[in-house]
């Protein structure tokens, strides 16, 4: 079986997906053929193990993010089996080669063995499907769901221009307010519910992810009701995440919100109410107010830090 | 202006779901409604129609009873209704075809959507009908407008977010934003039980689905987690804490 790679960057070297993607072709006994749109991490992706070659994929039309100028550009260079992050970017890119290749595509692939089948969660993780794929098919797997290949290789470069036409023009760039870190990319979330009462009170779970490098979020009732921004969202109609560790503070718990969150690692619950639906899914469940939870789960991950 | 709004019917977001026979049991889905990203989109129809003036034309590929939701969408001001029958279809690619045949039919000028439906979160239709018609495509937008002959919309980028200007024939997907949703009035109710739905089969749109090479197992309910470690009170937290260092090793 053949793999071609596209690579998933963070704007100027790999993404460390990418060494996931690698790593599950290397699973399946396959070496890879790794693209890199527009050169990026080219020579990094060159010292993964697995990679057989790389190919640097340059030209304008990489400059800026258009979907269909990127599958355009790339399409041709791909084998039969195309993997991909299952991030926005990726999903887009994988669906637009599927639809030009006339071939299937299977999105966010957590597990992945010979024949070729896959599972992935349906309903938002409320359930899971094992699909048999026969012929050539795109698959977006999702961050962090396959181990990643070492870097100890030396594979060789091509160079190939690609041009296309770019639909879509930048107006303007509007900088985020907070530099605080994306619950999708965080390895540890720390966030809140209803149940801590205010927006407000929000700052004490700020406090703690700054002192152990976690992102806040949110739950839905929070974002509607509350005017949270909508990214910190964690649930079914937010963002699907699989941190290290998620602490869920005053988040009774709804279907909605551990579909977005129940394949973390480890889970905390904090909850006065001890039949709260959250301590169904908490590794560790601790039953008490978040006023008098939270200051102590402060000072002990202080503690831990110095 | 046509606007075509592509609309999914999925169960409701509160709804359990429920597996028998090693598939998911949708006879047991005690509510079906809109997929929620779909809803933004067809919100940002509405408005783009009474911005510009045209038609919107609410399009459907799904079971029969995937019509309701085209009378929920007549409700709220979609003019056009358009029902692709489809029981067995699963493979998007095939989803795809059927999508960007109807939005040729009715000579559409731009196409609106959701960022992924609630079922298979999969996210292809937005970016694959894109490329069958040969549309841009901005998926994760929250809001579109229409001005001097040109779309502009806002999507997020790396360093936040930007506003991105698109050339032609265009599909927006959309994330959940923080726009209101309209809800539909008694006279709108009304009139959308007396609004026909135009049913188009594949072959009336010309296209021929070959069979799909991929093939459905199973379906499960998510693995089951052994049960957690449960404390009374705060005074525990010192315990846990030093339990997610030594046991979980994840702080």
């Amino acid at each position: 079986m053949d793999f071609t790679i596209i690579a998933e960057t963070n704007g100027d070297s790999l993404h460390p997906t990418t060494y996931q993607l690698i790593g599950a072709a290397a699973s399946m006994g396959s070496n890879s053929t790794v693209i890199c749109p527009n050169g990026v991490g080219a020579s990094e992706a060159a010292k993964i193990n697995g990679v057989e070659k790389v190919i640097s994929a340059n030209g304008d039309c990489f400059n800026i993010f258009d979907g269909g100028a990127w599958a355009s550009a790339i399409s041709s260079m791909c084998g039969e089996m195309i993997l991909i992050s299952a991030s926005p970017n990726g999903r887009e890119i994988g669906s637009r080669i599927a639809a030009r290749k006339d071939i299937p595509i299977i999105q966010d692939v957590v597990s992945m063995t010979e024949g070729i089948t896959v599972s992935r969660p349906i309903y938002s993780g409320k359930a899971m499907e094992s699909l048999t794929i026969s012929g050539s098919a795109v698959i977006t797997l999702r961050p962090n769901a396959f181990e990643a290949a070492l870097a100890e290789n030396n594979a060789p470069i091509n160079i190939v221009d690609q041009s296309a036409d770019v639909r879509i023009a930048i107006q303007e760039a509007i900088n985020k307010a907070s530099e605080r870190l994306d619950v999708t990319e965080a390895d540890i979330i720390i966030s809140g519910g209803r149940g801590m009462g205010t927006i407000e009170n929000f700052s004490h779970l700020e406090e703690i992810a700054d002192t152990v490098g976690a992102a806040v979020g949110a739950s839905r009732a929070v974002v509607d009701e509350w005017g949270m921004p909508h990214r910190m969202q964690v649930g079914q109609t937010g963002k699907t995440v699989t941190p290290s560790l998620y602490i869920a503070v005053g988040i009774s718990g709804a279907i909605q919100h551990l579909a977005g969150m129940r394949s973390s690692k480890y889970i905390l619950a904090i909850n006065k109410d001890p039949d709260a639906p959250i301590f169904g899914v908490a590794d560790y469940g601790i039953v008490a107010a978040w006023e008098d939870a939270i200051p102590a789960l402060k000072s002990a991950l202080s503690d831990l830090q110095s | 202006m046509n606007i075509a709004v592509l609309l999914k019917q999925v169960p409701d977001t509160t709804a359990k779901i429920t597996i028998s026979n090693e598939k998911v049991d949708e006879s047991s889905v005690s509510k079906w409604s809109m997929s929620p990203y779909d809803e933004y989109a067809l919100e940002s129809g509405l408005k783009l129609k009474e911005i510009s003036g045209g038609n919107l034309i609410a399009i459907t590929c799904g079971p029969e009873r995937t019509k309701k939701m085209l009378t929920d969408a007549a409700a709220v001001g979609a003019d056009t209704l358009v029902h692709i029958p489809n029981d067995g279809v699963t493979d998007s690619t095939h989803v795809q075809k059927l999508l960007a045949a109807a939005v040729k039919k009715f000579d559409s000028h731009v196409v609106l959507c959701g960022k992924q439906a609630a079922d298979t979160n999969g996210g292809s239709t937005g970016p694959g009908v894109a490329e069958l018609i040969n549309a841009a495509c901005v998926t994760l937008v929250s809001e579109v407008n229409f001005m001097e002959g040109k779309f502009t919309t806002i999507r997020p980028s790396n360093s936040g977010t930007e506003k991105v200007v698109v050339d032609g024939l265009s599909v927006f997907a959309f994330d959940k934003g923080s726009t209101e949703l309209r809800r539909p009035n008694v006279r709108g109710i009304m009139m959308a039980k007396k609004k026909p739905i135009e049913s188009i089969t594949s072959s009336d749109l010309g296209v021929n689905l070959e069979a799909s090479n991929v093939k459905m197992n199973s379906q499960d309910p998510p693995p089951e987690k052994p049960a957690g470690q449960k404390f009374e009170g705060a005074e525990y937290v010192n315990e846990v804490v030093s339990k997610l260092r030594n046991e979980a090793n994840v702080i």
